[in-house]
């Protein structure tokens, strides 16, 4: 016998970045930095109704040390800046943000002197969820985002 | 009742009266000076016994042109008697400060706090007026008619040491 | 040989900041430590200030309603009641009684909702998850009514002022009753595994005691002020909107501890659900908005057909409503205690002031002193009885 016959059906070849893309994006650590009613939203996405777990989402770390995707839920104002640029430095590469909710993005219906008018004046973010607050679905269509994210990357080999 | 007794003894103090006790809209306006003095007689009398401050807020009149600008809302409510007063106290801009009233009831403690900050009334006394809601560094004071509403500040830089 | 007396200690200063899993939001506190015992504590808010009473003043009086919502977001239907009331009341006006019976029922399944939220992450926080998703499944099956009434789950915007935005869904009254049974049933679940469960009552009775003379001084309201034995609460005390004729039991506690709270809130659900089970059997027929054209938007087959109709609907559109010159403060019960709305009118389109009240800013500022004495795990499950929501506290 020959080794294909041997070793049929058991084995696959492919090349280590989308083998690493695939290891990424199908276990992500998420960090939810939640301040405000975006945060009640994602307790509902990893409740059992609409299981953030099924996309290998699944533990929640509330330490940046330990967490690889951060989802920023709620208002960010000008008090909570600092802190929230100091835990996306405190993260390790790779890294990816979710800027989940109207308040992340752009501020929302908060113009006002003390609301940050959009997470991306202090980090960069890779996805942006609309809704006040977005539904679970729409998070978790976030989520699905970032792993297609993470496939490309890999693919085009750029680098995290 | 409550106002024959308050009456009686501040008289001077009064500025106007409004409502009625039955109807739980009761509002006293008083002059600044005495205000402390009130407030111990309001909480300690037996028949009156306002043993909780609800609440304590302040009021920029600038808009409506009225003399003196500020004003402290102090609302009271007695459990044991189920009545509430409203006190307004007259603050002058040239001359905003005020007692402190945390010696009597300790819910006045961060609300004080969060007044000074937004409309610059100074509570002498206070144990610790650092600011409570906005960042340290913030420059203005933003419940004033005068300030606007989208004035951007620049982002604080964290402080090193923690109290 | 070395003396235990002589080894050079010092106090740690301890941090437990904003971003943490058992603050429950954006709430900061620091801690003098020594060993694990606390010495001194005080906390930090203001990271979630949103500037809410300064946007009242430059809306008009129905756009600060979507604020409110924001406020205590666990329970937005009943700030929007608390809300709503105030300017009611500065109105001078009375809604109808079908509005009337529909916001007792909007509220006390807020008062439900944000008791779920409540317990779940006390609970979670002493490690205890199986709660957490068993009341969370009870909060999606209220969500998918809310979504049927006023469109959104979690933010709701559903009264108005005269009345609520919309008429109940058709299929409203047996829907919430089958709610209300699986609710019975998670409650069954949830104080089978915690009541009489041996480390839950360790970690949490006799910790965070604070006495009667000292929560009415701090200005505590609510359960907070119910586990302390006084037997305060403003549906009885100040009735409103037909409470008075509502059957139903205020559950006082003994001890004022952390266990207290936590167990008076799980029978303040039971006592919830009998009150919207008879304010569903009363409920009358009728409007479920005042029909005055200065105040309610007709409804939209007058403005299509007639013109009276359709003037009406502009004019309140571009002019607004405007209530007489004067000031309100309107209480009502909201899930954490006395939600009050300070408002003073100029006769103009928008307030003029607007200050809330939120029920647990007190309670936040007296959480330093609770505090002082216990250990570091005690603080945890002290915060978690206490209910502290950020967007209420910080406005």
């Amino acid at each position: 016998m020959s080794e294909k016959d041997v070793f049929a059906g058991s084995v696959i070849t492919t090349k280590l970045k989308e083998v690493m893309g695939w290891g990424r994006k199908n276990s992500l650590w998420p960090m939810p930095y939640a301040t405000a009613c975006c945060g009640i939203e994602f307790m509902g996405t990893v409740s059992s109704y609409f299981d953030i777990s099924r996309f290998g989402a699944e533990l929640v770390r509330f330490s940046p040390r330990q967490a690889d995707l951060l989802i920023v839920l709620g208002t960010i104002n000008y008090k909570q800046a600092p802190i929230l640029k100091r835990i996306y430095e405190q993260m390790c590469e790779p890294k990816w943000v979710i800027s989940a909710g109207a308040c992340a993005s752009s501020g929302g219906f908060y113009n006002n002197y003390s609301v940050v008018q959009g997470i991306d004046e202090l980090i960069p973010v890779d996805v942006y969820i609309p809704g006040c607050p977005p539904r679970p679905e729409a998070i978790l269509n976030g989520v699905l985002k970032i792993q297609e994210k993470i496939e490309k990357e890999a693919k085009h080999q750029k680098v995290a | 009742m409550i106002l024959e007794k308050l009456q009686e003894k501040f008289g001077s103090e009064i500025l106007e009266t409004s409502g009625s006790l039955e109807k739980s809209n009761l509002v006293v306006i008083i002059r600044k000076d005495r205000t402390h003095e009130i407030l111990k007689f309001l909480k300690e009398d037996a028949s009156l016994s306002f043993e909780m401050l609800v609440d304590l807020c302040g009021v920029d009149y600038l808009k409506k042109s009225e003399k003196p600008r500020f004003e402290v809302v102090y609302h009271l409510y007695s459990l044991i008697r189920n009545h509430r007063l409203r006190l307004r106290v007259k603050i002058p801009e040239e001359d905003a400060k005020l007692k402190t009233a945390t010696d009597l009831w300790r819910s006045a403690d961060w609300a004080e706090r969060e007044t000074r900050e937004m409309f610059g009334i100074d509570f002498e006394g206070h144990a610790n007026p650092k600011k409570l809601l906005l960042f340290e560094g913030f420059e203005g004071y933003p419940l004033r008619k005068d300030y606007p509403m989208a004035k951007r500040q620049k982002i604080p830089v964290p402080e090193e040491k923690v109290e | 040989m070395i003396n235990i007396d002589d080894t050079h200690t010092s106090l740690m200063h301890l941090n437990i900041g904003p971003a943490h899993p058992a603050t429950h939001g954006a709430l900061r506190f620091y801690v003098e430590l020594d060993g694990e015992t606390i010495k001194k504590a005080g906390s930090e808010i203001g990271y979630l200030h949103r500037a809410f009473e300064k946007h009242c003043e430059h809306s008009t009086w129905s756009q600060v309603i979507p604020y409110t919502d924001r406020l205590n977001y666990c329970s937005s239907m009943m700030n929007n009641v608390g809300y709503c009331k105030a300017v009611e009341e500065l109105l001078g006006i009375t809604i109808p009684e079908r509005a009337q019976y529909i916001r007792v029922i909007v509220s006390e399944l807020s008062r439900i909702m944000d008791h779920l939220i409540c317990v779940g992450t006390a609970a979670v926080d002493l490690g205890a998850l199986s709660n957490f998703w068993y009341f969370f499944n009870v909060r999606e099956e209220i969500y998918d009514f809310t979504e049927k009434i006023c469109g959104a789950r979690l933010t709701t915007n559903y009264t108005r002022i005269g009345g609520v935005m919309r008429d109940l869904s058709p299929d409203f009254d047996a829907g919430i009753r089958k709610v209300l049974k699986s609710l019975d049933k998670a409650i069954r679940d949830v104080t089978r595994l915690l009541e009489r469960n041996r480390i839950f009552m360790d970690r949490t009775q006799g910790v965070g005691v604070i006495s009667k003379e000292d929560a009415i001084n701090w200005g505590f309201t609510g359960p907070c002020l119910r586990a302390t034995g006084v037997a305060h609460d403003l549906r009885r005390a100040q009735p409103y909107y037909h409470y008075d004729e509502f059957d139903f039991e205020i559950p006082i506690g003994t001890m004022g501890d952390a266990y207290d709270r936590l167990m008076i809130r799980i029978e303040e659900m039971r006592q919830s659900s009998r009150i919207i089970e008879q304010a569903l059997t009363r409920l009358p027929d009728g409007p479920f908005i005042v029909s005055d054209p200065k105040i309610a938007l007709p409804p939209k087959s007058e403005v299509y057909r007639a013109i009276e109709g359709l003037m009406n609907h502009f004019m309140l559109l571009v002019d607004g409503i405007k209530p007489p010159q004067g000031e309100i403060y309107s209480v009502t019960e909201a899930a954490n205690g006395e939600l009050g709305f300070y408002i003073v009118s100029d006769g103009e389109a928008r307030p003029y002031r607007v200050h809330c009240r939120p029920p647990c800013f007190p309670i936040a500022s007296a959480f330093g002193k609770m505090v002082e004495g216990s250990m570091i795990a005690d603080a945890v499950a002290i915060l978690g009885g206490l209910n502290i929501v950020v967007g209420e506290l910080d406005r």
